[in-house]
């Protein structure tokens, strides 16, 4: 296995640019669930290479958009008690709770540490006896393995002082929601490539079926995802649903049964409010009660929070593929990166913040080298 | 979500009751959680995510997109692709 | 007679405070750890201050230039932060086509630094000044209390000259011109990461940190028509294709398939979720070139020991000034937004 050099990324994606072409006869809405495939299409500019009528939708697909508010006061309130280590993964450094952000509270001087794996934090947690170590257990099912291994493996060794807090999302629910949303009109989906490796294929036959849907399991690479386009095409202009694995790389029909036996020793699903969307029942993990002394949530006695999103933002909107933050008039003014007022724009890569980031000011910008691209519309 | 990212298997070894290994990710290697791979060997590739081994990469579909670059070469379906800036079409290199 | 305790160096292995009360120690200090290694003969003399020959040349403009150096951990594979306090200053001014001349180095050191760590950033600080064919004339030292300092900060100025008749600016950059970048980019961000806390990942990949004294002489000597000069320090290239995208009022165009990165530094991005444009280099130029002599001055630089790798990765162009663009490997384009704050690593 090597890296492809740039000149053959080239050819083989000018090759599935004039596929999708060749195989467009009219308009077509597919919606990528992953927040990492909105980052790839937005960063490589894959939909400029794609004839006019395939409109690419952006998906909920993004745990660091959807943790609520609540939870994010949560972590604030955890990481600012005195003998706590709380690790994050560095997405979560810089999302805005009611009252500023973990950046904003290791300024002053809490110990907040942004770790590569949750099992690092197993490893502060030995260093620091005396000292409660915390870990905020965000992701979707791609995440839970190694979050439910680091639980796991706390209590198999008796690390009583390391506890994760967790907000943990299920993909199927929110496709689900999707596609009952009277309002939508998406007609395929791009599947998630890495939460499928975990769970396989089996929770999105249903799906397909019930909604006759093509889904087709996506990689994140971007020829991963102009072959996955491709293939989420002829299906619809042949008129088939079903479920079809693009990804067949790294994704099985089984996933990873260990990982799935660990996820389910540990967790159990709860219903879970996605900011934004809003409640959605049996689309959340929660820590079992026999790992209850390793649930931060009950080792830090914080009650109910409740919190209030600010009125203008339409992340549901937005998460639910029904609009585009260019829609939005807060947009790019009122609602930045630097000052997010929402779900969408405080993770780099919620919809707003990647259109942001990457330019997409306005739409005359999207258009900008169809020419240049060599894609005949 | 999910970055994933694929690296090659470079060593294995129980720790602490755990299956971990050293996997190389193109001139970087790391620790990783081999766990739940547990019938992979050194020299195979694995997904990584967040330090954490979630599959086997299966080295036959990996192939694949080298198989179509040379099916694609023997057609000559497409003229070589321009590999100068568009901004300034007379320099080409 | 002071009431400090005459104890000689040699019974502390670690700073202490009395090390930067003016001092018995103090004055130990200086003479068995800075002086052997930075010994020249401005120093020596141990003035207050340094007197240095003004330029004659009529026409010829004193640079001059300051910068910090904070780098945690002080020793990491290619360099330290000695290294690097006298590579940055001096690339500052070479960058502006100035010869680099001398420079000041003043150190706040944490109680508790171990001395043979202070003995070894010094050592190669001096190297580094051979290397870059400069000389420290002016120095300092201060003591702060334990936990204020992490081991040691730097802060080097420097005094270089710009012969007559050269003039490069961030805001020379003309329509048209090419933009070269000397070599692969990202190599001391990743390689700091690679021993940073909460990531450890081994690669055999090393800082990049290098004095470029040599370099931009031999690029100007070949053509007059490079319009500027800059060193991507913290925020990668980006920053400095930002610098000169503002400043000129220009747009400019890269090609994502030309810019040059290592395999060890794509590796490090994709699983820390990093985008090499944003990450530091520490011994690389990024030059904006006259259409005209670029392929002569890129030849030069890729003859040169610090340029291999070197490419011309872009083009300055007219429309949408202020506005960084790129083409993908893969052929679509988008905007390279200014990071704002420093790039966390991400799962997602």
């Amino acid at each position: 296995m090597r890296r492809l050099e740039p000149s053959e990324s080239r050819r083989l994606a000018e090759h599935w640019a004039s596929q999708i072409a060749g195989s467009t006869t009219r308009p077509w809405k597919i919606m990528e669930v992953c927040g990492g495939q909105t980052q790839t299409i937005v960063k490589f500019g894959l939909d400029q290479l794609l004839p006019s009528q395939i409109e690419l939708v952006h998906g909920p697909g993004c745990p660091v958009c959807v943790t609520p508010l609540e939870m994010i006061d949560r972590a604030l309130a955890i990481a600012q008690v005195p003998d706590v280590i709380f690790c994050s993964f560095g997405d979560m450094l810089r999302v805005p709770g009611t009252q500023g952000d973990l950046l904003d509270l290791k300024a002053r001087g809490a110990d907040i540490r942004v770790l590569y794996s949750p099992l690092d934090a197993l490893t502060i947690a030995r260093q620091h006896p005396a000292r409660r170590v915390v870990f905020f257990a965000i992701g979707f099912e791609t995440t839970a393995p190694a979050n439910a291994m680091a639980i796991y493996q706390a209590e198999r060794r008796g690390l009583t002082n390391f506890s994760a807090l967790c907000s943990h999302v299920l993909a199927p629910p929110a496709m689900r929601a999707i596609l009952q949303d009277p309002e939508q009109r998406v007609q395929a989906f791009l599947g998630p490539g890495h939460v499928c490796s975990v769970m396989g294929l089996s929770e999105y036959e249903p799906i397909a079926a019930q909604f006759s849907v093509p889904i087709v399991v996506t990689g994140f690479e971007p020829l991963d995802l102009l072959e996955g386009i491709c293939l989420a095409v002829q299906h619809l202009e042949a008129g088939r649903s079903g479920v079809d694995n693009q990804y067949a790389r790294v994704v099985q029909h089984r996933g990873n049964s260990s990982s799935q036996a660990l996820v389910a020793r540990v967790f159990e699903v709860c219903d879970r409010k996605w900011r934004g969307i809003g409640l959605l029942p049996n689309s959340g993990l929660r820590i079992r009660d026999e790992y209850r002394v390793h649930d931060a949530v009950s080792v830090f006695e914080l009650g109910e929070l409740t919190a209030e999103e600010p009125g203008e933002c339409i992340s549901g909107h937005i998460l639910r593929g029904l609009k585009k933050p260019t829609d939005c008039p807060a947009f790019g003014n009122r609602c930045t990166p630097e000052s997010p007022l929402g779900a969408t724009m405080v993770s780099s890569e919620g919809a707003c913040a990647a259109y942001h980031a990457y330019g997409r000011r306005s739409e005359p910008l999207i258009r900008l080298a169809r020419g240049a691209a060599g894609v005949s519309s | 979500m999910c970055l994933g990212v694929p690296g090659r298997v470079l060593s294995r070894e129980q720790e602490d009751g755990l299956l971990m290994g050293r996997v190389d990710f193109g001139g970087v290697s790391r620790k990783v959680c081999l766990e739940h791979v547990q019938d992979v060997v050194p020299g195979d590739y694995v997904l990584v995510h967040v330090g954490f081994a979630l599959s086997r990469i299966d080295a036959d579909e990996a192939r694949k997109i080298f198989e179509l670059l040379s099916e694609l070469d023997q057609l000559g379906e497409l003229q070589e692709p321009s590999t100068s800036l568009d901004v300034n079409p007379e320099r080409q290199r | 007679m002071s009431a400090a305790c005459p104890v000689p160096l040699g019974r502390y292995s670690h700073i202490v405070l009395g090390h930067g009360s003016g001092g018995r120690l103090s004055e130990e200090l200086l003479e068995q750890v800075f002086l052997p290694a930075l010994s020249s003969p401005v120093l020596a003399r141990l003035e207050d201050q340094a007197l240095l020959p003004f330029p004659r040349e009529p026409g010829a403009r004193l640079a001059f230039t300051t910068d910090s150096f904070v780098v945690s951990p002080l020793f990491f594979p290619g360099g330290d932060i000695g290294r690097l306090a006298v590579c940055g200053t001096v690339n500052d001014l070479c960058v502006g086509g100035a010869v680099a001349h001398s420079l000041s180095a003043a150190f706040v050191l944490e109680e508790g630094l171990l001395i043979d760590d202070l003995r070894r950033i010094v050592t190669s600080m001096a190297a580094t000044c051979r290397e870059a064919g400069v000389q420290i004339v002016a120095g300092d030292t201060k003591v702060v209390e334990r936990g204020k300092a992490d081991g040691v900060f730097i802060t080097t100025s420097g005094v270089g000259v710009v012969p007559v008749g050269r003039s490069l600016s961030i805001s020379n950059a003309r329509v048209g011109d090419d933009l070269l970048v000397s070599g692969p980019i990202g190599d001391h961000g990743v390689s700091i990461l690679s021993v940073r806390e909460g990531f450890d990942f081994e690669t055999t990949l090393l800082s990049d940190c290098a004095p470029l004294a040599s370099l931009t002489q031999t690029m100007l000597e070949i053509s007059p028509n490079i319009r500027c000069m800059r060193d991507p320090t913290r925020g990668g290239i980006s920053g400095v294709l930002h610098d000169i995208a503002r400043q000129s009022r220009v747009g400019i165009w890269i090609d994502e398939a030309r810019v040059p990165v290592r395999d060890e530094v794509r590796a490090a991005s994709d699983m820390l979720g990093l985008d090499p444009l944003y990450i530091a280099c520490e011994g690389r130029l990024i030059a904006a070139i006259a259409p005209e002599d670029s392929d002569r001055v890129l030849s030069a630089v890729r003859a040169h020991p610090l340029g291999r790798g070197a490419a011309l990765i872009g083009k300055v162009v007219g429309d949408q000034p202020g506005l960084v663009r790129m083409r993908s490997r893969v052929g679509g384009e988008r905007i390279v937004p200014l990071l704002s704050g420093e790039q966390l690593p991400r799962i997602c």
